[in-house]
């Protein structure tokens, strides 16, 4: 085994660990902490149903941002929608057989990652040409852009200009699943593409990624209007009133 | 006021996002509270010694407190989705008034304190340390915002800086800086029952004389009756609608319906007062304690209902929390909030609004109008931000935007829409909200009125509107204040029930 296969067998494991762990920390914080007012952003659902409706708007529509500004919620939109489906074809290098619905959705992956690339632009344009949007940046803001952005560009090159050997790198992953470990195909691009995932991998339950647990616990958004139907008391409100 | 004059910026036929002007509102503060003040409902008279300890621990008891503030420092990914929505930012074009940057003022520090990142690199993710001016910088940006919630409607994760701004304030209060105009009017209600400072026997002097006035007006005995034991209604109403202009309009208003439909009710000394300053300043045990004076109330007088007059944040607190509070409401399975609500008639909501009511009374043809006396009037509706986006009325989602311009259209012939964009739940504050009603925070309230009034221009000059309808105490004396400013005639506003008591039919029907 060479030291490239050493490094990313550990270091993938190593990012994968922080990744759950952190986030599962995370969720669980956010689930502990209770909601003591009812604040949903009216006008709410009144059913838990209606709720559910509205989350799922929320996180695949972006419904709010859409009332909000046309343009950034088209590159907001075009982003997430071209990386969930970029997600959807790099399944096929965890799962043996590949599923079905996997197959059918794999060319689309390839539209998906320039749609992902276009939408990033546009947000970094704002970033930059924006003064509000510039003014409220941090260096993190902007480095987190680029991040991505490197993933994307580092693998649309793979696929057109610099191919790597992608059965290679499909052992490599199965294996690393498998704790069966493979060897990782020397590859310089292919190194980067993986060490820049590594790190977002790293980041993300430490950072603003959080945004995507996060707003399954907004209560703005994931509570009912029903106050004057139920009593809502949190726990700690609860032994205020025994008091 | 001492000072230059303060003028009103200027109203164009398009609203545009100002270009930022850095430090514009840096130096407005609102005048702080003194050690009488601040001790009297229970917080340190002045900035105490460890205050930067004492604050960050404080961080921490509401980051674990409260799910809102926890997830919301956590979500924000810095889109600028809020960024051109909060009409202080529109007024003032100072960034700070960015929704998204006011509440980087306490993120900043949550990330130096609470986040990894913020420990190890923290000017890469804007982390910073909690300074003297830093505190001084969340004293007097957190006092320029209205908590009206129209930056949450945007934001893809649903903050609301309305959140934000009552940790910070609830933040600075637990050290020593409150806001006078606040902590203020919190011990007034303590001490004499309201936010107004008008003791009982005031209050029920005004009240017969009330009932005098509208006597000699209508010739009709309308009563305006005070703690009055086995009326069905407690009406619980700001206290402003006692004395001040036009907001005893309303309340005449809302005596007259009680009167037409025949249904007993009572005002009480003791809750002489809707509106609960302790939702301001972002404290539960304050917004508590105020809310239980409603409860004590009714269950002192024994009313079979409770209703809420013409305010917006306390229609919020009632609505929203009183059943978390008090009880007062449905669905309670423990002792404490059952005593009250099997007192309660649930035939009808609990707690309802004098809106609801009229509403109700209208459908089922128990009162009725002559709408042609309001026919020197071409209304329009200012949808106020926390019935706007904080509350409901009727049982539909959005009955809090449907029920006042139904009662308005059956009570006046004559009704007209501002822009979309600036109504329903996108509705621009009045500018005067959340505890900002305060001279001393003038220039801030003239310039937050800015996009108000520029939608309300629209409609005044294109199809003649002279009456602004709003639905809140706070707006009504924020407009009678700033319209004038804004080159319009005080008297254009006025409350919903202002209008139901000038086309009303009193007496036989």
């Amino acid at each position: 085994m060479t030291a490239a296969t050493l490094f990313f067998t550990a270091l993938f494991y190593f990012a994968a660990t922080v990744l759950i762990a952190g986030l599962a920390w995370k969720i669980a914080d956010y689930a502990r902490t209770p909601a003591p007012l009812l604040i949903p952003t009216t006008p709410a659902p009144t059913t838990q149903g209606g709720v559910v409706l509205r989350m799922l708007r929320e996180v695949t529509l972006f419904e709010s941002l859409f009332k909000s500004n046309l343009w950034l919620w088209a590159c907001g939109w075009l982003f997430h929608v071209g990386l969930a489906l970029v997600l959807i074809r790099h399944l096929r290098y965890f799962i043996q057989p590949v599923w079905s619905w996997v197959a059918l959705l794999q060319p689309f992956g390839i539209y998906g990652g320039m749609v992902m690339l276009a939408g990033l632009a546009g947000l970094w344009a704002r970033r930059l040409f924006l003064e509000r949007i510039r003014y409220i940046s941090t260096p993190s803001d902007h480095l987190m852009l680029l991040l991505i952005i490197a993933i994307a560009s580092s693998g649309l090159t793979m696929k057109y200009f610099i191919r790597t050997d992608i059965v290679g790198v499909k052992e490599f992953f199965l294996g690393l699943m498998r704790f069966d470990w493979q060897p990782l195909p020397a590859d310089g691009l292919l190194y980067v593409h993986l060490s820049l995932v590594a790190m977002l991998m790293l980041v993300f339950p430490f950072s603003k990624l959080l945004h995507a647990p996060g707003v399954f616990f907004s209560p703005t958004r994931n509570q009912a209007d029903n106050p004057r139907e139920a009593r809502h008391l949190s726990s700690w409100a609860a032994k205020m009133e025994a008091k | 006021m001492a000072g230059p004059e303060i003028k009103a910026p200027a109203m164009r036929e398009y609203s545009v996002i100002p270009a930022l002007q850095p430090g514009a509102m840096a130096a407005t503060k609102s005048y702080v509270a003194n050690e009488k003040v601040q001790e009297e409902i229970g917080f340190p008279g002045k900035l105490v010694d460890d205050w930067h300890d004492k604050a960050i621990g404080k961080m921490g008891e509401l980051l674990g407190k409260y799910r809102s503030l926890k997830v919301f420092m956590d979500a924000c990914v810095h889109c600028g989705a809020c960024s051109d929505k909060c009409h202080y930012f529109l007024g003032t074009g100072d960034p700070k008034n960015m929704p998204v940057a006011r509440q980087d003022l306490m993120r900043s520090v949550y990330r130096r304190h609470f986040t990894l990142a913020g420990k190890l690199v923290p000017k890469l993710v804007g982390a910073r340390e909690l300074t003297r001016e830093v505190l001084d910088e969340w004293y007097n940006y957190y006092h320029q915002c209205s908590e009206c919630r129209r930056c949450s409607v945007f934001c893809p994760y649903g903050i609301d800086t309305a959140e934000v701004t009552m940790a910070a304030r609830e933040i600075l209060d637990s050290v020593g800086v409150g806001q006078k105009y606040s902590n203020e009017i919190i011990g007034k209600v303590h001490k004499i029952g309201n936010n107004l400072g008008l003791p009982g026997p005031a209050l029920a002097n005004t009240l017969e004389g009330l009932e005098e006035d509208v006597k000699e007006d209508t010739g009709v005995a309308v009563r305006y009756p005070l703690d009055v034991k086995g009326a069905e209604v407690l009406l619980v109403t700001p206290s402003a609608d006692f004395f001040a202009e036009p907001h005893i309009e309303s309340l005449i208003g809302y005596g007259k319906v009680f009167h037409a439909a025949g249904i007993s009710w009572t005002l009480s000394s003791m809750a002489s007062e809707a509106g609960n300053f302790g939702m301001f300043i972002g404290n539960y045990e304050q917004l508590k304690k105020i809310a239980m004076r409603v409860r004590e109330a009714a269950l002192e007088l024994g009313v079979k209902r409770i209703v809420v007059g013409e305010c917006g944040h306390a229609w919020r607190v009632a609505y929203s929390f009183w059943n978390t509070l008090t009880g007062i409401g449905e669905g309670a399975n423990d002792p404490f909030a059952i005593q009250l609500q099997s007192q309660l008639d649930h035939r009808y909501r609990q707690p309802m609004h004098i809106c609801e009511l009229t509403w109700d009374l209208i459908q089922k043809g128990a009162i009725a109008f002559d709408r042609s006396a309001n026919d020197h009037r071409i209304v329009t509706f200012h949808d106020s931000c926390n019935v706007a986006r904080a509350s409901r009325m009727g049982d539909m989602p959005g009955g809090q935007f449907v029920i006042p311009r139904e009662i308005i259209k059956a009570v006046a012939n004559h009704y007209v829409e501002m822009a979309p964009g600036t109504t329903h739940e996108q509705t621009f504050c009045c500018g005067g909200g959340g505890g900002l009603l305060t001279d001393d925070l003038l220039d801030l309230r003239i310039k937050g009125a800015l996009p108000r009034m520029e939608a309300l221009n629209q409609v005044a000059s294109g199809q003649g509107v002279n009456f602004m309808a709003t639905i809140c105490a706070i707006c009504k004396a924020q407009f009678t204040k700033i319209l004038p400013y804004y080159g319009f005639k005080m008297g254009m506003v006025g409350g919903v029930h202002q209008l139901v008591s000038t086309a009303i039919k009193l007496g036989d029907k």
